[in-house]
C-alpha cells in the first residue's frame, strides 16, 4: 500500500514542479519571442535608445507593481496608488523649488505622504470589515482630491536641478530609473523571499486563520503591506514628477490597474498565497514591451488599450487552465 | 401496514478506500417517524446525501414511490417528493417567507413572477401548518424556528411524501420544539414518512415509531420504538470494546501545568473548572454543539472569553489571543485543519516553521539550512511521508497534512497541547500513529486536552474525562469510571 502511495506523491511534486516553472519560463518565453518578433518587424526596435526608452517607461509601472504584489500575496488590493503617485509628486514638487530646500526634504516629504496613506489603508482594512477594494477606492478618490486641493489644480513646477536629476539623470550613462528599478526590485526579492515577514505575507494570503492560529499577527502583516505599497507608489510619484520637472495632481491616473495588470500577468494568484517579484517584473517589461511595439507599428492608442486587455483577461485564464 | 414509500437495500459507498456506508437497509412507511441514530462519522450524513441525490452510491438500491430512484440529482429527487430540512438552514435572508417557499419554481404571468399568487398560494400553505406568519414578511426578521417552518411549508409545497430532518430542535427553544412536533404528528396524520436524525434521546422516544442505528457505516438495528429502553439503545449506539489500537497512557503525572477556573463566555459556555497536569491527557467529551470547540479556542485565545481564569504553571494570565497563548507554552491543533491548520501552497518545511520562524533568522533573513534541519527532524519524529520537504502541503493525504501540523505546534516546544478531534476524516492507519504519539508526547513530560468525539478513542486515551452538555461541565471522570455509557449519559443531561 506505501509504495503506489509515494509513487503518487512523487508524481504529483513532479508535475507541480514543472508546471510551476512552466510558468515562470512560459511567461519569459512570451517575452522574448515578442522582443524578436518586434525586432524582426521594426528596425527601431533594438536600438539602445529604443532600449532605454523602454526600461524607463517600465520603471514606474514596475515600482508600483512590486507595491501591489505585496498586497495581492496577502489577500488584498491597492486601487489608492495612482492617487498617492500624484499627491506625492505633488507634495514633494512643492518643495523642490531652487534654492528654497536641500534635495532630501522634498524626497522625504513625499514619501511621508505616501507611508501616511498606505497606513491609512492599512489601519482602516485591519480595524474594519470592510474589503481593501473599497476602502482603498475611497483613499483614491481623497488621495485625488487632496492632490488638487494642495496644488490648487494646477501644475507644480519650477523645481531644481538636483530634483530633476532624481528621475531624470544619468550615472556612468545609465538612466538612474533604471538604476532605481534594479535596487528597488533586488530588495523587494529579498523582503519577500528572505524574510520572516514576506513568509507571513504568503501565509495569510494562503489561509488566514491557519496564519492566525499559528502566533502571527496578521493585522501588522496587512498594515505593513499597505505602508509598503504607499511608500513605493510614492517614490514612483517623486521620479515621475523629477522626469517631467511638474507635479501634475492629475498624474497617476489609472496607474493601478497597469501594476496590477503586471502583477497578475506575472503570476501572482488574485486570491493570494502565491506570487513572485521576478514574475512581476517580468509582467511589468512584457506590457512595456508590447505598448512600445505597437507604437513603433504605429497602431492606434485606441487599439492598444483592447490588445492589452485581451491579455491581462488571457493570461488569467491561461494561469485558471494550468490549475 | 402499508407497503413501504421507501425502500433501501444493501446500499454502500467508500471515500478514497474509506468505507462510509455498507450494505446498509432501511424500510420507511407513509406516516411512520423513523429515527435515524449514530455517532458522529457513522454514517448518517452520507447516507442522507445519498438518499436527496447529493451522492451517488457505489452500489446497492434506492426504491422509491414503486419506483427505483436514481439519484445522482438534488433536483429530480426534490420533484419526486423528497425533500431535507437542514441543520444549517438555507434560505435567502433578504427574500420573503413566500419567495423562499417557491425559490426556483415561482408562479408566472406573461413572463413575469405573479406575486399575488405567490403569496396566495405561500399563505394557503402556512395556514394548513397552522402557522401563523405573513408571506411577505422577510427571511431575515425571522427566528431560527419560524425559518425552519417556512424550510417544512417549502417541502410541502414540493408535495414531499419524505421529509428528512437533520437535528431540527438544535436551535430551538423548548415551546418551539413542541410547536414542531405538533406540526410533525400532522404531518404523520396525512402520511408523510419522515426521517427524523437527534442525538436528543428523549424527542426520539416522544416522537418516533421506529428506530435504526448505524455505527461504523453499518445498519446495527432496526426496530420499533418501543423494544428500546434509554440506556438499551446507548448500548447499541456506542457498542464496541475498546479496540487494542491505543497504547498503554503514561502512568507517571507530574504538576499541574493549566488550571481553568469557572471559564464563561455568554450564551457559549459556563463555570468549566479543570487542570491538566503534565504527562497527563485530559479528554473533553460530550455531544456536537456542547461547547467543547469553544471551550479550547477561547483556552487558545482565538475565541473571546469573559468569565473566569486561567492559570499556567500555577500562574494566573491573561489570554485574549494566540499569541498570548503560544507565548504561555501553549500548542493547539484545530478541529478543521485545512481552516486553520495549514497554509496549503506552502511547503512542507514553511509550513513547520510557521510558529517559531522568528528563531530561524540570521541577520535578519530566515536562515533556510537552519529550517531544513529542524524541518527534517520533525519529518522524521513524525514519520511524515513526503516527496521532500519542499512539497506543497495541499499535495499531501489527510493523515500527512495532520502531522504536519502537529510538527508545526511540536516545534514551538509547548508544556501544553490541545488536540481538538485531531484524527478527523484521517485513516485508520495514520490514526494509530497519532495515538502513539500522543502517547510519548505525555511520557515526555508534555500535558495534553483532546477532545474527540469518537468516544473509544476519547476513553482509550484519556487519563481523566471532563463531560460537557449544553455549555455547561456535567462531569469530571476517571479512566476508572469512564464508560461509554456514563459518558453519555453525563453528555445527554
Amino acid at each position: 500500500m506505501q509504495w503506489p502511495s509515494e509513487m503518487n506523491t512523487t508524481k504529483t511534486l513532479i508535475s507541480s514542479k514543472i508546471s510551476g516553472q512552466l510558468g515562470q519560463y512560459g511567461l519569459l518565453v512570451a517575452f522574448l519571442l515578442i522582443c524578436v518578433a518586434l525586432a524582426i518587424i521594426s528596425p527601431k526596435f533594438l536600438t539602445v535608445q529604443n532600449g532605454l526608452i523602454i526600461v524607463t517607461q517600465v520603471s514606474i509601472n514596475a515600482l508600483l507593481a512590486f507595491g501591489v504584489t505585496f498586497v495581492i500575496i496577502t489577500g488584498g488590493i491597492d486601487l489608492s496608488i495612482g492617487s498617492i503617485v500624484a499627491v506625492a509628486g505633488v507634495v514633494s514638487a512643492s518643495f523642490a523649488h531652487p534654492d528654497s530646500y536641500p534635495v532630501i526634504v522634498p524626497m522625504l516629504m513625499g514619501l511621508l505622504v505616501g507611508v501616511a496613506f498606505g497606513a491609512l489603508n492599512g489601519w482602516v482594512i485591519t480595524r474594519s470589515n470592510v474589503p481593501p477594494f473599497i476602502v482603498t477606492l475611497g483613499t483614491m478618490t481623497i488621495g485625488r482630491g487632496l492632490a488638487l486641493i494642495l496644488s490648487k489644480g494646477r501644475p507644480v513646477s519650477n523645481l531644481s536641478d538636483e530634483f530633476n536629476f532624481l528621475g531624470g539623470g544619468k550615472i556612468l550613462g545609465i538612466p538612474t530609473l533604471i538604476i532605481i528599478l534594479l535596487v528597488a526590485f533586488a530588495v523587494c526579492s529579498v523582503v519577500l523571499r528572505k524574510t520572516v515577514l514576506g513568509r507571513y505575507m504568503y501565509a495569510v494570503g494562503g489561509n488566514e486563520p491557519a496564519s492566525r492560529a499559528s502566533g502571527i499577527n496578521v493585522s501588522r502583516v496587512k498594515m505593513k503591506v499597505y505602508v509598503l505599497a504607499g511608500g513605493l507608489a510614492a517614490l514612483a510619484g517623486i521620479l515621475l514628477t523629477s522626469r517631467i520637472s511638474t507635479g501634475q495632481p492629475n498624474a497617476g491616473e489609472g496607474f493601478e490597474l497597469d501594476a496590477i495588470a503586471a502583477t497578475i500577468i506575472g503570476g501572482t494568484s488574485t486570491t493570494g498565497g502565491t506570487g513572485t517579484m521576478t514574475g512581476t517584473l517580468i509582467g511589468a517589461l512584457l506590457i512595456g514591451v508590447i505598448s512600445n511595439g505597437l507604437d513603433l507599428l504605429n497602431v492606434s492608442s485606441y487599439y492598444q488599450q483592447v490588445v492589452m486587455g485581451v491579455i491581462i483577461v488571457g493570461a488569467v485564464v491561461l494561469d485558471s487552465l494550468k490549475k | 401496514m402499508p407497503n413501504p414509500i421507501l425502500t433501501v437495500s444493501n446500499l454502500s459507498k467508500s471515500f478514497s478506500g474509506v468505507r462510509a456506508l455498507h450494505n446498509v437497509q432501511l424500510a420507511l412507511h407513509p406516516g411512520e417517524v423513523h429515527a435515524l441514530l449514530g455517532e458522529n462519522g457513522a454514517g448518517k450524513s452520507t447516507f442522507m446525501k445519498i438518499l436527496i441525490g447529493l451522492l451517488t452510491p457505489d452500489s446497492g438500491e434506492i426504491w422509491f414511490d414503486g419506483e427505483p430512484l436514481r439519484a445522482n440529482n438534488v433536483h429530480d429527487v426534490l420533484k419526486r417528493g423528497i425533500s431535507m430540512i437542514h441543520q444549517e438552514l438555507l434560505t435567502v435572508p433578504e427574500l420573503t417567507v413566500a419567495q423562499n417557499i417557491f425559490l426556483g419554481r415561482e408562479p408566472k404571468r406573461w413572463g413575469f413572477v405573479d406575486e399575488a399568487k405567490l403569496n396566495s398560494q405561500a399563505e394557503t400553505l402556512l395556514q394548513q401548518l397552522g402557522v401563523d406568519l405573513r408571506p411577505d414578511a422577510r427571511m431575515k426578521h425571522l427566528s431560527v424556528a419560524q425559518m425552519q417552518l417556512v424550510d417544512i411549508a417549502k417541502a410541502l409545497s414540493n408535495d414531499a411524501k419524505v421529509i428528512i430532518m437533520d437535528e431540527p430542535t438544535s436551535a430551538l427553544s423548548d415551546t418551539e420544539v413542541q410547536t414542531l412536533f405538533g406540526i410533525i404528528r400532522d404531518l404523520q396524520r396525512k402520511g408523510v414518512a419522515i426521517i427524523y436524525i437527534s442525538h436528543k434521546l428523549d424527542e426520539i422516544f416522544a416522537l418516533c415509531n421506529t428506530i435504526t442505528v448505524l455505527r461504523d457505516g453499518q445498519l446495527i438495528d432496526s426496530r420499533p420504538a418501543t423494544d428500546y429502553t434509554p440506556q438499551t439503545l446507548i448500548a447499541q449506539l456506542v457498542g464496541r470494546t475498546l479496540e487494542s489500537l491505543f497504547p498503554e497512557p503514561n502512568i507517571s503525572t507530574g504538576r499541574e501545568v493549566l488550571r481553568v477556573e469557572k471559564l464563561g463566555q455568554p450564551n457559549k459556555f459556563e463555570g468549566i473548572s479543570f487542570s491538566v497536569h503534565a504527562g497527563e491527557v485530559v479528554g473533553l467529551g460530550g455531544l456536537m454543539g456542547a461547547g467543547r470547540s469553544e471551550v479550547v479556542q477561547a483556552l487558545f485565545g482565538m475565541e473571546p472569553h469573559k468569565q473566569g481564569r486561567i492559570y499556567i504553571n500555577g500562574q494566573p494570565v491573561q489570554i485574549h489571543t494566540p499569541q498570548d497563548a503560544i507565548r504561555h507554552g501553549i500548542g493547539f491543533v484545530g478541529e478543521d485543519r485545512k481552516q486553520t491548520g495549514f497554509i496549503p501552497a506552502l511547503s512542507v518545511r514553511e509550513n513547520i516553521t510557521l510558529i517559531c520562524l522568528p528563531n530561524f533568522t540570521k541577520r535578519g533573513l530566515v536562515h533556510e539550512p537552519n529550517e531544513t534541519v529542524a524541518a527534517n527532524r520533525t519529518a522524521r519524529d513524525l514519520n511524515i511521508k513526503t516527496a521532500g520537504l519542499g512539497q506543497r502541503v495541499m499535495h499531501l493525504s489527510g493523515g500527512n497534512q495532520q502531522k504536519v501540523v502537529l510538527g508545526k505546534v511540536l516545534l514551538s516546544k509547548p508544556s501544553l497541547v490541545i488536540l481538538d478531534e485531531p484524527t478527523r476524516g484521517i485513516d485508520v492507519g495514520a490514526k494509530a500513529e497519532i495515538y502513539k504519539l500522543i502517547n510519548q508526547l505525555t511520557s515526555n513530560g508534555i500535558a495534553v486536552l483532546l477532545i474527540s468525539s469518537e468516544l473509544p478513542e476519547l476513553l482509550g486515551l484519556s487519563h481523566r474525562i471532563v463531560v460537557l452538555a449544553k455549555g455547561k461541565q456535567t462531569a469530571v471522570l476517571l479512566r476508572e469510571e469512564a464508560t461509554p455509557q456514563t459518558v453519555m449519559q453525563y453528555a445527554m443531561a
